[in-house]
């Protein structure tokens, strides 16, 4: 009796033991959670209202640049890569490095072009490579519309079928 | 309790209280070896000396080193360099150390392979082997982040990337290794607590359980005979040292090891002087810039075979993603080692050459796995990507044909042996 | 024999893996360019008869309203930020260029700056050069000026002042605290790199060909051909190489003594092998 109930203690106090083991793994694999100011900083949102047409706009996200253009009334809508507020603007926002080699290219008002100055890599408006070694169009980053602003980081349902249908 | 009495030496008074003439005998003057070995049998002892190395110029770049994106550089090419005295010795040894670990690794798993050492009771050897292996690959990688180059950088962001791959968890898993979306100053701290902390606590750990792994079923020869250490050694500790098969540790075996050490070490700090290059790659140079990708991205030469095979399946295949299929062959790759005692279906201990069909087997891998290192930093277009693709296949077929075809040896042998 | 033997095969296959991950593999990222033209042989020849004293009043007439002669007594026009905002870059101080430049590089780039310095794909589409041509002086009046730079240049310079003058415009170099001058990211679409570390992620091999003629390295990169003299550009590598690779003579200084005592070790230690062994074989 006194050795199967000492047998049965050792068994409650391993469990314990178990127990405190799961939690301090818990706490360990938080601590390597991104930071909430990293968190904060990954989801940054952009109100694309004050944007003026056809001037380029650079804000910085997860380290990337990203590319905020206004398309002017003659710009031709494309709806592969457009991104359309609440009033109906449309938008090129796309993650500023040539696909090339990641060299972040220069926006050219006068010839609606975007050129990179490292290989000569050029992009139409909508940032589609049309000229020199760039291999694809420049990435889209996830994002979310709310109404005239966007939320980058997160996938939103316009990001998404923009991603299926591509 | 122990009775003490009063000491005579230094020596008697440390052996009442740590016994250390029973230790010296049992480690060192009595800790049999074969005797019939070559030089290859001195590579462990390479790779401890090659460790302490490692470590100790680990222990004088760690004074000086700031693990922070916009100090690392810096501290490593300026304080280190060019103002530290005999601070570049330090770095030099510690990077060319880290590449010559490798080769050396590779000779040493190579031998056991060769000579069968990874079975009849030397599984465990082989398993804290291969663990070490795991060990050292961690070490290098989160080692080679540290000095924050362009090459530091875009290795750190592919293979961090490698585990977004992973079904379901996969980009989640990403953020949580590099603690951020992108690399960044928090990766590189973890990386560092892991590179002089968490995971040489671990290598030394597994040391002390290879070492330990081979007091039992004892080091292996160049025949794979087995040997009687009993009586063995009792042949030699009674005076017939010419005759017993055995040789004790100290000061035998350590003469001959001490001997290939030295040579070793001209090669060693030749490396160090004069030809650095190839383990402190000129790209890394270049500060990390994270909007700037190198043109060509390759890990240092000893991960080549398996990156190869990671990207060797470069198109789809039905419904599997090409990305996928190399993921899967890149884990098939980092296991399948470990597993070799239990592929390997025939019971023979024997080197290589003397074994009808594992001879082809062991000198067929290590030709693929030298085409997998080479076009592994080739870049993959062309003839490149296929050359890529099909000594990947082989790679795995070999591994998947490994039981039958030593099954068929262990047969052929059996029916030679009746037919004598 | 055996042992050797064995030892062969471990060496031939280091050595085919060690030809496969270097020099094959460099060979095929860096493909064999050219060795460095110091004659600048692809500008024409400018031929004309020089005057120093002709060249001086060329020089104060064209050129002294943009650049500055200190060394004779002709101060810079503008500072250094309002230079640079006016024209992309500073530019240079005139009393070195007669000493590092290559005297037909020199006459061709005053004649067409963009063609001499191979970053005509740099000024299309209405940009122009920083500097005029001056393409309608005559073979004469460039050979004068050239005269008088060459005449007023020092005779030695230090690699320091060799490498702030044909290099230290646009890049900084950080473990010299050297500061570049100029901040030419605007038209150069990146900032040029730091060069303190050039000797050991370049090498001297590629920094030959690469600063003599950057093209044939980067084809389309905006850094311009400098045209220094063979000289010169030796002069510059060795200020990188004093700067980024400082402890080289230490290195190599010490290399012998501790490679000879290694083999003086492995030589004892052999006999040391031999006197243990002797005893058990």
């Amino acid at each position: 009796m006194d050795k199967n109930r000492r047998a049965f203690m050792g068994k409650v106090l391993a469990g314990t033991a178990g127990v405190a083991t799961a939690f301090s793994l818990y706490a360990m694999k938080r601590t390597w959670d991104p930071l909430p100011s990293v968190i904060s900083a990954g989801f940054t949102t952009v109100d694309l209202s004050p944007l003026k047409e056809n001037e380029l706009s650079i804000v910085k996200w997860r380290g990337k640049p990203v590319f905020l253009l206004k398309h002017g009334p003659d710009v031709t809508p494309n709806d592969k890569r457009d991104i359309v507020t609440t009033d109906g603007s449309r938008y090129t926002v796309v993650i500023g490095l040539c696909t090339h080699l990641g060299c972040i290219p220069e926006w050219k008002g006068s010839e609606n072009k975007f050129k990179c100055a490292c290989h000569g890599g050029e992009y139409n408006i909508y940032a589609e490579n049309t000229f020199g070694p760039p291999p694809r169009p420049m990435d889209i980053p996830p994002f979310t519309i709310k109404g005239n602003s966007i939320v980058l980081g997160e996938e939103g349902p316009e990001y998404k079928k923009m991603m299926a249908n591509s | 309790m122990a009775k003490f009495e009063k000491a005579n030496s230094v020596g008697e008074w440390l052996d009442q209280r740590l016994n250390i003439k029973m230790l010296n005998r049992v480690l060192m003057t009595e800790y049999w070896i074969p005797k019939d070995i070559n030089f290859l049998w001195a590579m462990g002892m390479v790779l401890a000396f090659t460790f302490s190395m490692l470590l100790i110029s680990g222990i004088f770049l760690l004074m000086y080193y700031k693990p922070d994106v916009n100090m690392a550089f810096d501290s490593v090419n300026y304080t280190i360099m060019q103002e530290v005295a005999y601070g570049w010795l330090f770095r030099h040894i510690h990077g060319v150390g880290a590449s010559v670990v490798f080769l050396i690794i590779y000779i040493h798993m190579f031998t056991g392979i060769y000579y069968g050492s990874y079975k009849r009771g030397r599984e465990m050897i082989w398993l804290s082997g291969m663990l070490l292996f795991v060990l050292f690959s961690a070490e290098a990688f989160s080692g080679y982040m540290l000095p924050w180059g362009q090459m530091s950088y875009w290795a750190a962001y592919v293979i961090t990337n490698i585990f977004g791959g992973i079904p379901f968890i996969g980009d989640e898993l990403v953020v949580w290794i590099r603690g951020n979306f992108y690399v960044a100053d928090s990766t590189l701290t973890r990386f560092f607590m892991l590179h002089v902390l968490l995971i040489p606590l671990a290598i030394l750990g597994a040391i002390g359980l290879h070492f330990y792994s081979l007091r039992i079923p004892h080091v292996n020869n160049q025949k794979g005979e087995e040997i009687d250490f009993e009586e063995e050694s009792g042949k030699y500790l009674a005076g017939r040292k010419k005759q017993s098969k055995v040789i004790p540790f100290w000061p035998v075996f350590i003469a001959k090891d001490v001997f290939v050490l030295s040579i070793f070490l001209v090669f060693f700090f030749y490396l160090v002087f004069y030809h650095y290059d190839f383990a402190m790659d000129p790209v890394n140079f270049d500060p990390a810039n994270g909007l700037k990708t190198p043109p060509h991205i390759y890990p240092e030469w000893y991960f080549l075979w398996s990156y190869e095979v990671l990207r060797g399946f470069f198109f789809d295949i039905g419904p599997m993603k090409a990305s996928d299929i190399g993921l899967a062959a890149f884990g098939f790759a980092q296991i399948i080692f470990a597993l070799l005692p239990w592929l390997d279906r025939s019971p023979t201990v024997a080197p290589a050459n003397q074994r009808p069909y594992f001879r082809c087997w062991f000198w067929t891998m290590m030709v693929v796995l030298v085409i997998l290192t080479i076009f592994g930093k080739l870049p993959p277009t062309g003839t490149n990507a296929w050359v890529g693709f099909f000594s990947s296949i082989t790679f795995i077929l070999l591994f998947l044909i490994l039981p039958v075809v030593t099954k068929a040896e262990a047969k052929k042998v059996a029916s030679n042996k009746e037919g004598e | 024999m055996k042992e050797l033997k064995i030892l062969g095969v471990i060496i031939f296959f280091t050595l085919v893996t060690y030809w496969g991950v270097e020099p094959l593999a460099h060979s095929i990222f860096h493909p064999h360019v050219e060795p460095a033209d110091f004659e600048f042989s692809d500008l024409p020849p400018v031929q004309g008869k020089g005057e120093v004293a002709t060249g001086k009043e060329l020089v104060v007439a064209n050129c002294t309203g943009c650049h500055s002669i200190k060394s004779q007594g002709y101060p810079a026009p503008l500072d250094n930020a309002s230079a640079n905002a006016s024209y992309g870059v500073v530019p240079p101080d005139l009393s070195t260029a007669g000493k590092i430049y290559n005297e037909n590089f020199l006459a061709n780039f005053i004649k067409n700056p963009a063609h001499a310095t191979k970053t005509e794909h740099k000024f299309v589409g209405g940009k122009v050069h920083p500097m005029p041509s001056f393409n309608w002086m005559s073979d004469n009046d460039i050979a004068s000026i050239i005269a008088y730079l060459k005449f007023i240049a020092p005779k030695e310079m230090t690699n320091r002042e060799v490498f702030v003058d044909a290099c230290g415009r646009c890049h900084n170099m950080k473990y010299a605290k050297i500061k570049a001058t100029s901040d030419v990211s605007n038209y150069m679409g990146s900032t040029p790199p730091d060069l303190s570390m050039m000797i050991r992620s370049r090498g001297e091999h590629y920094l030959t060909t690469f600063i003599n003629d950057p093209q044939k390295h980067l084809h389309g990169t905006a850094m311009p051909r400098v045209g220094l003299t063979q000289e010169a550009e030796e002069q510059v590598i060795a200020f990188l190489e004093e700067i980024g690779d400082s402890k080289k003579e230490e290195r190599e200084a010490l290399a012998p003594y501790v490679l000879g005592f290694l083999v003086f070790m492995a030589i004892i230690s052999l006999l040391w092998k031999k006197e243990v062994w002797s005893e058990v074989e």
